[in-house]
């Protein structure tokens, strides 16, 4: 690593700084500035037209659903959403640039001043949301597909983004990790976005500096990019600190810079760009008139958000009684805390339907990787079949195969449990009848329990539940062989 | 309306266009024109069940507006041989309304410049008088509409390119309000100054062009959603209770005394027909030329940037890689005035200088702006001023760039505050026709009609002596 | 604030233009007889200028977030200078890490 190749520094002298840029992709069906599909997969260009080609004269045109999608991401992270907004041209020149500008937001963006907590418990935290706004993004350059060649695909390029700017609030590559756990899971909830980083629906970059345990002032920071998972973050977030921890030892200065993350060489390294000093030249959009949000639609927008993973975990420890830590699993998705709720609420039990949907369910998608959305078991047949285990209709061993057989065929548990014969058989007079036949067939044994060998009591339940192909209600056999057995 | 069919009219178009050699060897107003594929268009208009309005008017279309058939190529190098995959608003409109595009004009570069000298296709000669410009940078359209070729055609203004040259050719110009016309498929030149506008033989031409052209379009976010008047009925609206404000900042002492006297009669003639006219004051005129030359050339950098060699038009690939590629492809695809607002319009723009430049810019045309408001809030309905300072120049003689940049002077000013503007020939100076420019509210293109049918009404056949 | 060569020099980098030396300083003259006449707007006053309303302009018009696409009536093929199995080919970067920022 960089680090290494620096006098090893004694970093634990000093602290790491970060803040993060996150760019993420909307979920829309067409282009922010134009009606071209904004989904994926298709062919190299064939979603391009007139406005986002950059041909001659056209002119974008916004997508209301761009709007409201980051409209909503905004209020989900606590901003303050500006009743104006103005766009402006960032200028620089790049193959996959069209317009040789990207329409963003800079001095007047959607919002600001927002917040994100991270961690749980004890390690609750909050970071700072400086601003979010919004951008196209730019298409795709393929460097490696022809020798000597850049290849250009603009399918990608005017989808709309958000551009999630955090304060330097974060300590450590762990908050780091934590922060966009958080934000990716609140992206989720508010259903804005795919947010897949390896897709690069979700894109990360870190601003990083180091400074000295207690000093009061930042150290200077450098931009750290091209990261591709979260675990990509958190290693270029360590390299980085651990290069400038050896920089600062040496009584050198970090320089402002671009590093790129390189995670097969797990290294650092500072980009060589050919215009260091970025001019982007910014100004005002003057084919977009300022975007007015009249205050009736900040509220309705707001309204609508759906109930956000921070409270959905409060509610269902008090509502349910449950751990933290089962609570984090339950709320993971909203898909999973609804199947939890539907299933909780319909059977009654709250912590068996937690263990069961911690257990046996999250067990049966990771095997058959399901997303809950699509499993054939219903909350309320989960909810069913947990009536019938705790009314004593099946076994709870018995209840596991009903389970899977569920999960297989979609059918209801009581015609499983039937089909399967898995019905625990409480009718006295079947029971007594297969008692008195083991004792009848094994009448050696018989004797010695009744001659007072009582350990041999587990061997007859055993015979007698072997004869009932497990369907008898054990408790009720062991009394009944005593009493037959007139011990 | 003209009684003519449109094969009628579109075979005249061409037979002018000879008669009067358009092309390169003489006035060189025409840059692409396809004869057959213009008399196809016009059966299928004459085929059509109802009378289309626009059948007699086929239009010359200046040559930075997207057309389907014939090149786009805003008079550069680096669009050699363009053809637009799709087709402006306006364009699209007119078609509709049964007119047929006869040709593509030639312009300034990008429409940047006041002689159509800068037009990688050699300069354009004013049919008045062949030794002289005919302004710009829509000089090919006006020279198209004085030379009989068209009764209308379409320019574009960012500073006066249709103003300026309508008045060195001696016919009618008109540049709508901001907002008024839609921009898509104008290649953008400075976006917050750009207008699609209309020249026209008469106010009448121009009027019924901007009826059909004008309106709110989907396609362009800075087009207003706004109901279209009719225009042509401002020919029955009579100048009683109207009020002209004649600006003084228009009319300084150094004025050739010649257009200001042509200027009087003009106001003397709308008297005549009721007018009150009165002196008032737009004090921010004298700081319209700076601002406009700051604020359009850092839009322009910007616009143009998308002209880079790698989807359309001029490519000439470097010697080492993207970069050079770009490097040559751009300089050897601009003309020197583009490459001279180009860096102008960086600089501006860059770190350091945005606050002192682009950002004091756009303060100062707000004053400008407020001009205008002030005046019409005190009562004046119609600003007259003239549209030049000066007849048309000979060619080449002009060679300060800031020198050419003061032929705007008149006409920027309408572009920095938005309001609608329009010349309209008053006379004549030494056998050079002379403009003057009407004014009014924003959205009052009405009004502003109405005084000019008054006008050209009251001047007669003096308007072109 | 009088323009230099290598102010010239610096911005015709931004706006990717290659200018010969001899036309440099020529330009480098001409951009600072340009702005020479601007500066005469430094004297204005205009603290009490509101810039963002545009006159003419209402707010900002929203499309609905549907289809169809802008019909294109050639092929791209017809218009670019260079173009392989659907993608716009372009000359190689000197190096990959000099990649956009663009979002
Ligand atoms: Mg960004
Ligand atoms: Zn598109």
């Amino acid at each position: 690593m960089t680090g290494l190749r620096d006098a090893p520094a004694d970093i634990t002298a000093y602290e790491m700084v970060v803040g993060l840029e996150v760019h993420v992709q909307l979920r829309t069906h067409t282009k922010a500035f134009c009606s071209c599909d904004a989904t994926y997969g298709a062919p190299p260009n064939v979603n391009t037209c007139p406005v986002c080609l950059a041909l001659p004269g056209a002119l974008p045109a916004l997508n209301r659903e761009a709007v409201h999608l980051a409209m909503r991401a905004a209020h989900a992270l606590g901003c303050t959403l500006n009743p104006v907004s103005v766009f402006a041209r960032k200028n620089y020149f790049y193959p996959d640039l069209p317009k040789g500008y990207q329409i963003s937001q800079y001095d007047r963006p959607l919002a600001l001043a927002g917040h994100l907590e991270i961690g749980d418990g004890d390690a609750a935290r909050t970071v700072g949301i400086t601003r979010v706004h919004m951008e196209e993004d730019a298409g795709k350059s393929i460097h490696d597909r022809y020798p000597g060649a850049t290849a250009i695909d603009l399918n990608r390029a005017g989808v709309p983004l958000i551009e999630i700017v955090s304060e330097p609030d974060m300590r450590s590559s762990a908050d780091a990790v934590a922060y966009l756990t958080a934000l990716k899971q609140i992206l989720e909830y508010i259903d804005v976005s795919d947010v897949n980083m390896e897709e690069g629906s979700l894109r990360v970059d870190a601003n990083v500096s180091a400074r000295r345990v207690g000093a009061a002032a930042l150290g200077t920071k450098t931009e750290v990019k091209n990261m591709n998972s979260f675990s990509g973050v958190q290693r270029a977030l360590e390299a980085e600190f651990e290069r400038q921890c050896g920089v600062l030892e040496r009584g050198e200065r970090v320089h402002q810079q671009t590093m790129l993350w390189d995670g097969a060489r797990n290294e650092v390294r500072p980009a060589r760009s050919k215009e260091a000093s970025h001019d982007y030249r910014y100004f005002p959009e003057p084919d977009l008139p300022p975007l007015v949000l009249d205050s009736q639609w900040i509220d309705e927008v707001r309204r609508e958000l759906p109930e956000l993973p921070r409270a959905r975990r409060a509610r269902l420890a008090g509502e349910y009684g449950l751990a933290g830590a089962d609570v984090g699993v339950l709320t993971a998705t909203t898909a999973l805390a609804d199947y939890f709720e539907a299933a909780a609420k319909a059977h009654g039990d709250a912590k068996a339907a937690a263990n069961w949907v911690m257990g046996e369910v999250l067990a049966t998608l990771n095997t058959s990787n399901e997303s809950i959305e699509s499993f054939r078991v219903a909350p309320a047949s989960l909810a069913r079949l947990l009536d019938l285990v705790r009314d004593g209709v099946v076994s709870h061993s018995a209840a596991k195969r009903v389970f899977a057989l569920m999960a297989e065929t979609g059918d209801a548990p009581d015609r499983v449990a039937e089909r399967e014969g898995l019905v625990q058989v409480r009718d006295a007079d079947e029971l007594t009848r297969w008692v008195d036949e083991v004792l009848a067939e094994h009448p050696a044994e018989a004797g010695r329990f009744r001659a007072g060998e009582k350990k041999l009591l587990g061997v007859l339940v055993g015979l007698v539940m072997k004869k009932s192909k497990g369907r008898a209600d054990p408790r009720r056999v062991n009394q009944l062989v005593s009493e037959r057995a007139g011990g | 309306m003209t009684g003519l069919t449109a094969v009628d009219a579109v075979t005249a178009s061409f037979a002018r266009m000879e008669a009067v050699r358009a092309g390169a060897d003489g006035l060189n107003c025409v840059l692409w024109s396809d004869r057959e594929r213009s008399l196809a268009e016009a059966r299928a208009v004459d085929a059509r069940a109802e009378r289309a309005p626009l059948a007699g008017y086929p239009v010359a279309v200046k040559d930075n507006i997207a057309t389907l058939d014939l090149p786009t190529t805003c008079a550069s190098r680096i669009l050699e041989g363009y053809v637009s995959p799709y087709e402006a608003t306006v364009v699209s409109r007119l078609r509709a309304a049964g007119s047929v595009v006869l040709c593509k004009t030639n312009c300034d570069e990008f429409a940047m410049g006041s002689s159509n000298e800068n037009s990688a296709y050699g300069p354009v000669r004013n049919p008045i008088d062949t030794r002289r410009v005919p302004g710009g940078s829509s000089g090919g359209s006006a020279a198209a509409v004085a030379a009989g070729i068209a009764r209308i055609a379409l320019g574009s203004e960012t500073g006066g390119s249709v103003r300026q040259p309508a008045a060195f050719c001696g016919v009618v110009g008109v540049k709508p309000t901001y907002g008024r016309v839609s921009r898509f498929g104008l290649v953008a030149f400075a976006s917050s100054l750009d207008q699609v506008g209309v020249l026209g033989r008469t106010v009448d031409d121009a009027a019924l062009g901007m009826e059909v052209i004008a309106g709110r379009d989907p396609y362009d976010s800075t087009s207003a959603d706004r109901p279209v008047p009719g225009y042509r009925d401002g020919a029955a609206r009579s100048m009683r209770g109207v009020t002209i404000g004649r600006p003084v900042e228009y009319f300084p002492t150094s004025l050739d005394p010649r257009v200001t006297a042509l200027c009087d009669r003009a106001l003397d003639a709308l008297r005549a027909q009721g007018a009150q006219v009165r002196d008032i004051s737009l004090p921010h005129t004298d700081l319209a030329i700076p601002v406009y030359y700051i604020i359009a050339p850092a839009e322009a950098s910007s616009n143009l940037a998308r002209f880079d060699g790698v989807r359309y038009g001029l490519r000439v690939t470097g010697d080492d890689g993207l970069r050079a590629m770009y490097e040559r492809t751009r300089s050897r695809g601009f003309g020197p005035e583009v490459t001279r607002r180009v860096l102008l319009g960086t600089y501006v723009l860059s770190a350091g200088y945005y606050d002192a430049y682009y950002k004091k810019a756009q303060e100062v045309r707000a004053c400008i702006t407020d001009d205008f408001r002030r005046a019409f809030a005190s009562g004046v309905d119609v600003i007259f001023t003239p549209t030049t300072p000066t007849p048309a120049f000979e060619l080449g003689a002009t060679s300060d760039p800031y020198e050419m940049y003061l032929n705007d002077i008149f006409t920027c000013t309408g572009n920095l505050a938005g309001v609608p503007a329009m010349s309209i020939p008053v006379g004549r100076v030494d056998g050079l026709p002379i403009g003057g420019q009407l004014i009014t509210r924003h959205f009052d293109e009405s009004g502003m009609f109405a005084a000019a049918y008054a006008l050209e009404r009251a001047l007669g056949e003096e308007a072109h002596r | 604030m009088a323009v230099t060569r290598d102010d010239v020099a610096h911005i015709a980098g931004l706006a990717r233009l290659a200018i010969s030396d001899d036309r440099m300083t020529e330009l480098a003259e001409q951009l600072n007889a340009i702005l020479g006449h601007m500066e005469v707007l430094q004297q204005v006053d205009t603290r009490h200028v509101e810039t963002t309303a545009q006159e003419g302009n209402e707010a900002l018009p929203l499309r609905p977030d549907a289809g169809p696409r802008f019909a294109m009536h050639r092929r791209l093929d017809e218009m670019a200078p260079e173009m392989r199995d659907g993608f716009f080919l372009v000359p190689r970067l000197a190096t990959h890490e000099d990649t956009s920022d663009a979002s």
